[in-house]
């Protein structure tokens, strides 16, 4: 890297540019304030020709900065990337002309604007660097870690070794294989539906036997695990208490689930020894050993048989599971086809209100079932209780509308899954501080087990998503918790049946892999994929107010002995949240930064109080607000001249100096776009927006000290397809100046 | 075959009985209750019971209230369930053969009109092979008694004189007619086949 | 082009005095211009409609249309079935269609055929007369024809039931068959455009045993056809054709409406539209006058 900062500044005057601005100026703004050398204009920047100018200049002249004032920089990223400068982008064309009207009246304002933007990518230059990525060789451990043993590990093992990465298993019980083990047949996943397959587990043990990548620990438990993707090291303890200490690229956990206790529904008689759970009827099935299945009171044969659905889940009484468990419908179905392949005469019943056969063998799987001669009810059972000649079950018919009785052999309750996810961290954390009890979601009753007993500041196991299931969004990052490095795969992660999770599995070990090679090369995972910079730290200037360990998203940040926060680049996401918590300002990155924000919003010529010209500062987020506002941008939907807007990493990531900042150098109004926050958030850092949110709202009390008025900041979340709201946000805040007046800060 | 002996060799599986006897009857298991049949039938707000609900009685051994209703005689065969059905049940077919089923049981409503409509049309067309619809006509109206059927002809004189004026009406119809030349060959056959039905029924 | 043949299965109703003759005739009318000679199978019997289930079990109703086919295969080797009766095509398609998806069936069909010395390989092409115009000709050869067109005339093309499930007409939909529109613009007439009733069942044969259910059904189809603004009905189907139409007076009587609306079978409106004079396009056979139509056969 170069010694001395030497910044170039491109103008392009392409698609419509130069007809709509004066490049002249332009450059003369590049040049003078931005002190830019050298400064040229091109008639298509992104062309051969333009790219060429500009890499021949950053040879000759020994650029180390280069900015481009042309487009987004969301748009025409492969055209515009020089690895070994910095580069900052003004964004004339979706940011200026593409949002203004082209008339003589919006002239001047227009290219007031594109002044500004000129000086801000110049001012942003100024203070950012290009980040010098991994320097020293590290090469990271290329070993998976994979804590649970059922078929969802065994998969993920299995699938890392083919991959060409070691694998070791640990499984807390004395043989591979989880709940599916425990099962006599599976759920007939391919045509004609009918032939029930093995549960496959001896299959795949032996697979796993014989592959030399894989390790298994059997009756051992992680005890400890430590460090960060590429350099995880796990204490693995036998249950006779010898520990061994191992290091591990990444890990995938996959600690499955325990089905929902029965005991619970008194209403169902649980205690009745022919009333069983669908893991009882599976021990039943398997003690026939394919003769007549018994039932447990008196070991008489079964010939009359009900299945209750949804037992304790789908329900919002409390203590119910409130969620589907996704396979419940297809495990009754297959367990009433065990007694109808028997003898067809057998009376199997399931009482269903919604019967759900989800993926790929699911429909074709419920039509083998009735075409066996099962009965279908639909139902709802509201009581069990002993009859003349076995348990006595009480239901409502939903279709004949019939209030009925009837006493079956025995019945089998479909409860559900409850993950085994550990320690409810935020739960934990919250618990002392406001001393209530834990959320109600949370079935566990017993003191949970640590699955993983991280070493991090923020806890022993990964965050829960919602009803104890340990995801950080269903839809949008599958496998991705919030600790970098560490995937969850199967039950555990959301409710699933054995196709799903052997699935999910695979998944998992390949984003394992992912993250090994992401921390080997110093890169980020996602959602900054690829990105080289980190957290930098000014260690003398910190008070030690814990903020940037507590708010980590990702639980990035430990602490040191010294009770200072000790960084895991590795465990970083680049969201910046930390540099946004931080009070006295000694988080940055090299090219993200308080300057890069600050100097750049600091750069836009504030005119005068009386020339009725406000300025509206926009801090949006780079994930969703700031590309709905290119696409705004792309439909011709027209904003105010003047806003001016800088893209942030995360909301997460604006610390308020900026906000002090900008009211300070007179502008009017500021607008905070972020992701939604909440249970149903789309926050790509997770909690970024949320923790942006919370610090916001002590916003008002700066405000009131400055005598300003409340509605010059506004928090708003934003959609990516908020393309029509985005732009009117804009225009409401203008109006709240015309009405409010400008700001009297003004020097 | 008779009501009490299917009573007796099914006992309470109403749903293998249908299954086993019914025309059709086997893919009654396959209803999914999704209620589409009942919502796409024209005369669907005159039914007893609708098709899906018939399937749910099929399936709680409901015999009596199924094969004596008269639901299953309002079926005008216009197929609209068949084309809608989710689960490509034959549900036109499983109406007639519960009907037809219901009728061999002796359990059929005697009076109801498309019973015996039905009932006429079959001795019809199988007296000479081709229908005579004059004496189908008239054998209609006086199917609920002779001072009915001539209520009944009175009110329907205008539909036949306009059928007779535009020729597609014969009165001399009434002397017998068109019908297949090989009548013996035709009503062998027709024998045989009951014949041949009846032993798989009884089996 | 070469004379088509086709091996011609006209129905009962399609007797000399019975109550679609007038179909019939429009047919021969339509398939002497075109060319296509109909060779009626010798001795057919009824195929019991859709209304034969009380009396007639499974096997009895479908060896009565395996007697047709078998027929037909024996006097027309290579020739298609062809129907102008939806219940008849229907009945016939569906009945080879169940025996050959059901070999003990089939067997059994084919001892009761024996009694009549027939016997059955079920491998016809079983046809309605509207598939053999559009398949085999289709609208441009059919329009080519076409001598004095239909303008100035609004049709409700009314599909109905059995001519359009469960098997309807080549890639039409169930839902909104198209083709009766296709063919009224063929003619040079307006189709009414989203007509509502266009599938509606009209009772079919339980106009006779459920008059007032059946003539609901029947009133909603006609005043649908007022609401889109027809000057007529067309339909494929005897049993539309007469219960439509017959039945006008008794509604008027009960629902104090004034329905005086003209259903015509498509043939006649092919017919009119190639140059026949009122009797050939059986013009005649209407019960309510197309008097639009007689205008154009007049000129």
């Amino acid at each position: 890297m170069a010694a001395v900062k030497k910044i170039g500044a491109y103008i392009c005057k392409g698609c419509g540019l130069d007809d709509r601005l004066d490049c002249g100026q332009l450059e003369t703004v590049a040049t003078r304030e931005g002190k830019a050398s050298p400064c040229k204009s091109h008639d298509f920047l992104c062309s051969q020709a333009g790219v060429d100018m500009i890499a021949e200049d950053i040879k000759s002249e020994e650029l180390t900065h280069v900015v481009i004032a042309a487009c987004s920089r969301r748009a025409k990223t492969e055209a515009f990337n020089f690895e070994t400068v910095a580069i900052s982008r003004a964004n004339l064309r979706e940011g200026v002309i593409w949002v203004r009207p082209d008339t003589d009246e919006a002239r001047e304002t227009t290219q007031e604007m594109a002044d500004d933007y000129v000086r801000m990518a110049c001012a942003e230059a100024k203070f950012t660097t290009q980040p010098p990525g991994n320097t020293e060789d590290k090469t990271a451990c290329r070993h998976l870690l994979v804590v649970g043993g059922g078929i969802t590990g065994m998969t993920a093992a299995l699938e890392a070794a083919k991959a060409g990465y070691a694998a070791t298993i640990v499984e807390k019980s004395a043989q591979l294989g989880g709940v599916v083990g425990q099962l006599s047949k599976r759920i007939a996943t391919t045509a004609p539906f009918t032939e029930l397959p093995d549960n496959g587990v001896a299959a795949m043990a032996a697979e796993i036997a014989a592959n030399d990548k894989i390790t298994v620990h059997l009756n051992s438990t992680v005890t400890r695990t430590s460090g960060a993707p590429g350099r995880f090291a796990a204490d693995i303890s036998t249950e006779s208490g010898s520990t061994v200490t191992e290091n591990f690229g990444a890990i995938v956990q996959a600690s499955g689930f325990k089905p929902y206790d029965m005991g619970q529904l008194s209403e169902f008689n649980p205690d009745n020894a022919d009333v069983v759970d669908q893991m009882g009827l599976e021990a039943l099935v398997k003690e026939a050993n394919g003769g007549a299945i018994k039932r447990p009171s008196d070991g008489k044969e079964i010939r009359s048989v009900a299945f209750i659905q949804c037992a304790g889940q789908r329900s919002q009484k409390e203590g119910h599971l409130s969620y589907c468990s996704g396979h419940c419908c297809q495990t009754s179905i297959k367990q009433a086809m065990y007694f109808k392949q028997l003898d067809s005469d057998i009376d199997a019943v399931v009482m269903f209100t919604d019967l759900r056969t989800p993926g790929a063998g699911g429909e074709n799987f419920y039509r083998a079932g009735q075409d066996s001669g099962v009965t279908f009810t639909k139902s709802v059972a509201s009581e069990i209780s002993a009859g003349d000649s076995g348990p006595k079950v009480k239901f409502d018919d939903l279709l004949l509308n019939e209030n009925v009785e009837q006493e079956f052999d025995l019945v089998v309750l479909a409860t559900g899954m409850v993950p085994n996810s550990g320690v409810d961290i935020e739960a934990e954390a919250a618990a002392p501080a406001e001393g209530e009890a834990a959320d109600s979601d949370v079935v566990a009753s017993v003191p949970v087990e640590s699955i993983l007993n991280l070493d991090y500041r923020q806890g022993a196991d990964v965050p829960q998503l919602v009803h104890g299931f340990t995801d950080s969004h269903f839809i949008c990052f599958p496998y991705e918790t919030r600790r970098t490095g560490i995937y969850t795969a199967g039950p555990v992660r959301r409710p699933m049946d054995a196709v799903q999770a052997m699935d999910d599995a695979a998944g998992a070990a390949m984003k394992a892999i992912q993250a090994i090679e992401n921390a080997n090369l110093g890169r980020a995972a996602h959602p900054r994929s690829g990105d080289l910079s980190y957290p930098l730290f000014r260690k003398e200037g910190c008070t030690q107010c814990k903020r940037c360990t507590v708010e980590c998203p990702f639980g990035a940040i430990n602490e040191d002995e010294d009770r200072y926060p000790e960084f895991n680049e590795e465990r970083c996401r680049r969201c910046g949240t930390c540099m946004g918590a931080c009070p006295v300002r000694v988080i940055s990155f090299d090219n993200y930064s308080i300057d890069t924000v600050g100097q750049a919003l600091k750069a836009v010529d504030i005119p005068d109080e009386f020339d009725e010209k406000p300025r509206t500062l926009v801090l949006a987020c780079e994930n969703d607000a700031y590309p709905a506002l290119d696409m705004a941008a792309m439909n011709r939907v027209e904003y105010s001249a003047f806003t001016r807007i800088i893209p942030v990493r995360c909301l997460g990531s604006v610390n308020t100096i900026w906000l002090t900042d900008a009211l300070n150098s007179g502008y009017d109004g500021i607008i905070l776009m972020g992701c939604k926050k909440g249970e149903e958030y789309q926050c790509h850092f997770v909690k970024g927006s949320e923790i942006a949110h919370i610090r916001m709202s002590k916003i008002d009390d700066t405000l009131q000290q400055l005598n300003l008025e409340t509605e010059r900041v506004e928090v708003y979340e934003i959609a990516i397809t908020d393309v029509e709201r985005a732009p009117k946000l804009i225009n409401d805040m203008a109006e709240t100046i015309e009405k409010i007046g400008m700001s009297p800060f003004k020097f | 075959m008779s009501n009490t002996a299917m009573v007796e060799k099914y006992r309470s599986n109403f749903l293998k009985e249908v299954a086993e006897n019914v025309e059709e009857g086997e893919w009654v298991r396959m209803c999914m209750q999704c209620g589409v049949c009942s919502g796409s039938c024209p005369m669907g707000p005159h039914w007893e019971h609708p098709p899906q609900e018939l399937f749910m009685m099929i399936r709680a051994n409901k015999r009596e209230e199924v094969l004596s209703s008269s639901s299953m005689w309002m079926c005008t065969s216009c197929y609209n369930c068949i084309a809608r059905c989710p689960r490509e049940l034959p549900i036109t077919h499983i109406m007639h053969g519960l009907a037809h089923y219901a009728k061999r049981l002796g359990l059929a409503p005697k009076e109801n009109p498309t019973n015996k409509f039905s009932q006429r049309f079959w001795d019809n067309l199988t007296k000479t092979g081709r229908v005579n619809e004059l004496k189908l006509g008239l054998s209609l109206y006086f199917m609920n008694g002779f001072v009915e059927g001539i209520k009944t002809a009175l009110k329907m004189k205008d539909v036949g004189m306009g059928m007779l004026k535009t020729g597609r009406m014969n009165p001399l119809e009434i002397l017998g007619g068109h019908g297949v030349k090989d009548k013996s060959g035709f009503q062998a056959m027709l024998k045989k086949a009951q014949e041949l039905e009846a032993a798989r029924v009884d089996k | 082009m070469a004379k088509k043949e086709y091996s011609f299965y006209p129905g009962c109703s399609s007797q000399k005095g019975a109550s679609s003759i007038n179909y019939l005739r429009s047919v021969e009318t339509m398939c002497e211009d075109l060319d296509v000679q109909l060779n009626t199978i010798p001795d057919w019997n009824c195929c019991s409609a859709s209304i034969g289930y009380n009396g007639g079990g499974e096997l009895p109703r479908l060896v009565l249309s395996a007697r047709n086919i078998a027929l037909s295969e024996k006097n027309h080797p290579g020739q298609d079935i062809v129907s102008p009766c939806a219940a008849c095509w229907l009945g016939t398609r569906e009945s080879q269609e169940r025996l050959n998806h059901n070999d003990s069936l089939m067997a059994e069909a084919n001892t009761a055929l024996k009694e009549a010395g027939l016997e059955l390989e079920g491998k016809k092409d079983v046809r309605h007369m509207v598939e053999v115009l559009i398949e085999d000709f289709g609208y441009d050869a059919l329009g080519a024809k076409v001598k004095k067109p239909l303008n100035d005339i609004k049709i409700a093309g009314y599909v109905g039931c059995q001519t359009n499930r469960p098997f309807g007409i080549d890639g039409e939909s169930f839902e909104n068959p198209k083709y009766l529109d296709k063919l009224i613009e063929t003619l040079g007439g307006e189709p009414v455009e989203n007509y509502d009733k266009k599938v509606s069942c009209c009772g079919g044969a339980l106009a006779f045993s459920e008059p007032d259910k059946s003539q609901a059904l029947i009133k909603d189809i006609i005043e649908s056809a007022y609401d889109g603004g027809a000057d007529m009905i067309v339909t494929p189907c005897p049993v539309c054709q007469m219960n439509v139409e017959v039945y006008q007076d008794q509604i008027n009587a009960k629902y104090n409406t004034k329905f005086k609306m003209p259903v015509v079978y498509y043939s006649t409106l092919i017919s009119v539209a190639y140059g026949h004079n009122a009797k050939d396009s059986a013009l005649d056979g209407q019960v309510i006058r197309a008097k639009q139509l007689e205008e154009i056969a007049a000129k």
